[in-house]
């Protein structure tokens, strides 16, 4: 039976490939011109990102007035964007840490770019709480730092203190997990390099790796010890993010379920965007044989998990907040559903819950045109979805009086379209410059397949 | 010490752990093997012990968390306490988020900067890769040829019978 079992199992990998071949399948991609498909996505993404740069500085010289919030709507637009983007961040490191410490070896051929994705949506998503300060020059207020007002420290009890401290480790803690996973693939480039610059920098990087199997063991038991660490970091993080909503008496924001229900969410729009960069990625550099269909399947698989997650949360809020008994958390969910807003909540409700229902069906799962169309569909409906939250819940308070409405600028959409701008340009020069797919790692899940079957037959 | 060393060099996973079991049982010394990955299992067939860098990773862990939770203490409640909101000098469980990510990031990074220590990697090493291959698709056995009883036919026969593609003897200078 177990015999069976095994043979049955498709590869993971495709073309019963050498390790000579892994290595020079994914070094061919890099040393590759770039194909006119790249340099489109590219220009697309720095003109987009020249967009915000400008947005950007035209509102630090001018100030925050520039957006649409007024005193009813204080949080917007720039808080959407910085939960849109610490979320899609954590798939990276669910792929990169948790899937590890579950032993899921079809992680390897997207570990790397989805940590990449980590990386650079914590940064998209650091610009919008530093231009929210309005002075971003003084963003280091909000660390405690020896001064001379006293010292006179920051306050403790604040999520939003607690968020700085959390985004940061964040960015740390995945930018060291990332160049610790590179450190033996830049070896290989190294090894394979002409003299020149490109070889010196590799050299330098790689920081005299030789593929010492004393080293290798060190390697591996700190690599299982950061994805250990990472694991509790990445769902402290979101936790947090969402302490900053749910520890507001703000009806709609004050609710227990809101730290799981958001580190659902985060995961549901992340393995959402990691498929869109994926299947981009094995297009645009010819790398099927690595990212293949049974890669896109397992990731709809996990993408519908987290969605039937969230569709549950949103089922409970709603429910929780009628059953509550206080008026003023009915009116609000009401409010979202029915009131001037409810074309947002109807968006995020199909795109969140309905159209992930296709996944069911192997054979959405396994078009990948049709996947990726549906990535982006998930994607605008979490977007939506914090808008949903933060929006409508502040834009009708306790007092009808207060109540106001809230349009962006178009200095907010540009700024949003800048932070895409940042990720796909950072993305798409990282496919350039370094191996998009960890070789060492695919090397070791290959070999191991082989001899497993060796063993069988 | 004679100084020199034999290099067996092997092409498969599967060849290079019978090989060392074999070299080990034989008992002969092993000063390394250079492999383009982690071999499952070859740390054991090797004899290495397990690393000692999980200490480091719960000691300044600890040491991260206790700092910071004393110094969220002696700002809040000691250095210059501030009334926020009528809530306690001393609010110990929201001292802890903070605290939780300050342990993370002094247990991840200082874990990694010792494990560049111990494996002695820094920027501007000069990489001693035994063979060009071994960051790519080749394992290489490095048997140290200590003395008299080291006998070399006899052990180039022994790495061949394992399907040692090549076998090469040096001097040992060329080890990092």
């Amino acid at each position: 039976m177990a015999e069976l079992e095994v043979v049955s199992r498709r590869p993971l990998i495709l073309g019963d490939k050498s390790l000579a071949q892994i290595t020079g399948d994914i070094c061919a991609a890099m040393l590759r011109r770039p194909s006119a498909l790249w340099w489109i996505g590219f220009l697309i993404a720095f003109s987009l990102l020249a967009i915000g740069t400008a947005a950007v500085s035209y509102q630090v010289a001018t100030g925050i007035g520039t957006w649409g919030l007024n005193t009813t709507v204080g949080w917007a637009f720039d808080i959407t964007n910085f939960v849109f983007w610490i979320g899609i961040g954590h798939a990276g490191t669910l792929i990169s840490a948790i899937l590890f410490l579950f032993r899921q070896r079809w992680r390897t051929s997207v570990n790397r770019s989805a940590e990449a994705m980590t990386l650079f949506a914590v940064m998209c998503a650091g610009i919008f709480p530093l231009i929210h300060m309005g002075r971003p020059w003084m963003a280091y207020w909000v660390f405690p730092y020896p001064n001379f007002r006293g010292p006179l420290w920051m306050n403790f009890r604040s999520p939003l203190a607690w968020d700085a401290f959390a985004i940061s480790t964040y960015f740390i803690i995945s930018l060291t997990f990332w160049y610790l996973g590179l450190i033996p693939d830049l070896a290989t480039i190294r090894d394979r390099a002409r003299p020149g610059l490109r070889r010196r920098l590799f050299d330098f990087f790689s920081l005299g790796w030789d593929g010492s199997f004393r080293t290798w063991q060190r390697y591996e038991t700190v690599y299982m010890l950061l994805a250990g660490l990472a694991t509790p970091l990445v769902v402290s993080v979101h936790t947090i993010v969402s302490w900053d909503f749910a520890t507001a008496v703000i009806p709609g924001w004050h609710a227990t379920i809101f730290p799981p229900y958001f580190v659902a969410g985060a995961i549901f729009s992340g393995m959402a965007m990691v498929l869109t960069l994926m299947i981009v990625a094995r297009t645009v550099m010819n790398l099927q044989d690595f990212i293949t269909v049974r890669h896109v399947e397992v990731m709809c698989k996990l993408i519908l998990l987290n969605g039937s997650i969230v569709a549950l949360a949103y089922g409970t809020e709603f429910f929780m907040a009628q059953y509550s008994g206080n008026r003023y958390e009915q009116f609000v969910f009401l409010n979202r559903a029915f009131g001037p807003f409810a074309w947002a909540y109807w968006t995020m409700v199909t795109c969140n819950v309905l159209i992930p229902q296709l996944l069911w069906f192997r054979r959405i799962r396994t078009n990948i045109a049709g996947v990726f169309v549906l990535t982006l569909l998930i994607n605008v409906g979490m977007w939506f979805e914090r808008f949903v939250i933060i929006v409508t819940s502040l834009h009708r308070d306790f007092l009808p009086s207060n109540w106001a409405s809230y349009r962006p600028t178009s200095i907010e959409v540009a700024t949003l379209l800048g932070s895409f701008g940042l990720f796909f340009t950072c993305f798409l020069i990282f496919c350039r410059i370094l191996p998009v797919i960890a070789m060492a790692e695919v090397k070791g899940v290959v070999a191991h397949e082989r001899s497993e079957r060796r063993k069988h037959t | 010490m004679s100084g020199r060393v034999m290099v067996g060099i092997f092409q498969d996973e599967h060849d290079i752990l019978s090989v060392t079991r074999e070299v080990r049982k034989e008992g002969y010394t092993i000063l390394d093997i250079y492999a383009p990955y982690a071999v499952h299992g070859l740390d054991k067939a090797m004899g290495l012990q397990p690393s000692h860098l999980p200490w480091i990773c719960f000691l300044l862990g600890l040491i991260g968390a206790a700092a910071k939770i004393w110094f969220e203490y002696w700002t809040s409640a000691s250095d210059w306490a501030i009334n926020v909101g009528g809530k306690p000098w001393n609010s110990l469980p929201a001292f802890i988020p903070i605290t939780f990510e300050v342990m993370v990031l002094f247990a991840g990074v200082s874990t990694v900067i010792a494990f560049f220590i111990v494996s002695r990697l820094y920027p501007g090493r000069r990489a001693a890769t035994v063979i060009p291959g071994v960051t790519n698709d080749r394992f290489a056995l490095v048997l140290e040829e200590s003395d008299a009883a080291f006998d070399p036919v006899q052990v180039r026969r022994l790495l061949e019978r394992y399907g040692a593609v090549e076998v090469i003897e040096r001097a040992e200078e060329f080890l990092p």
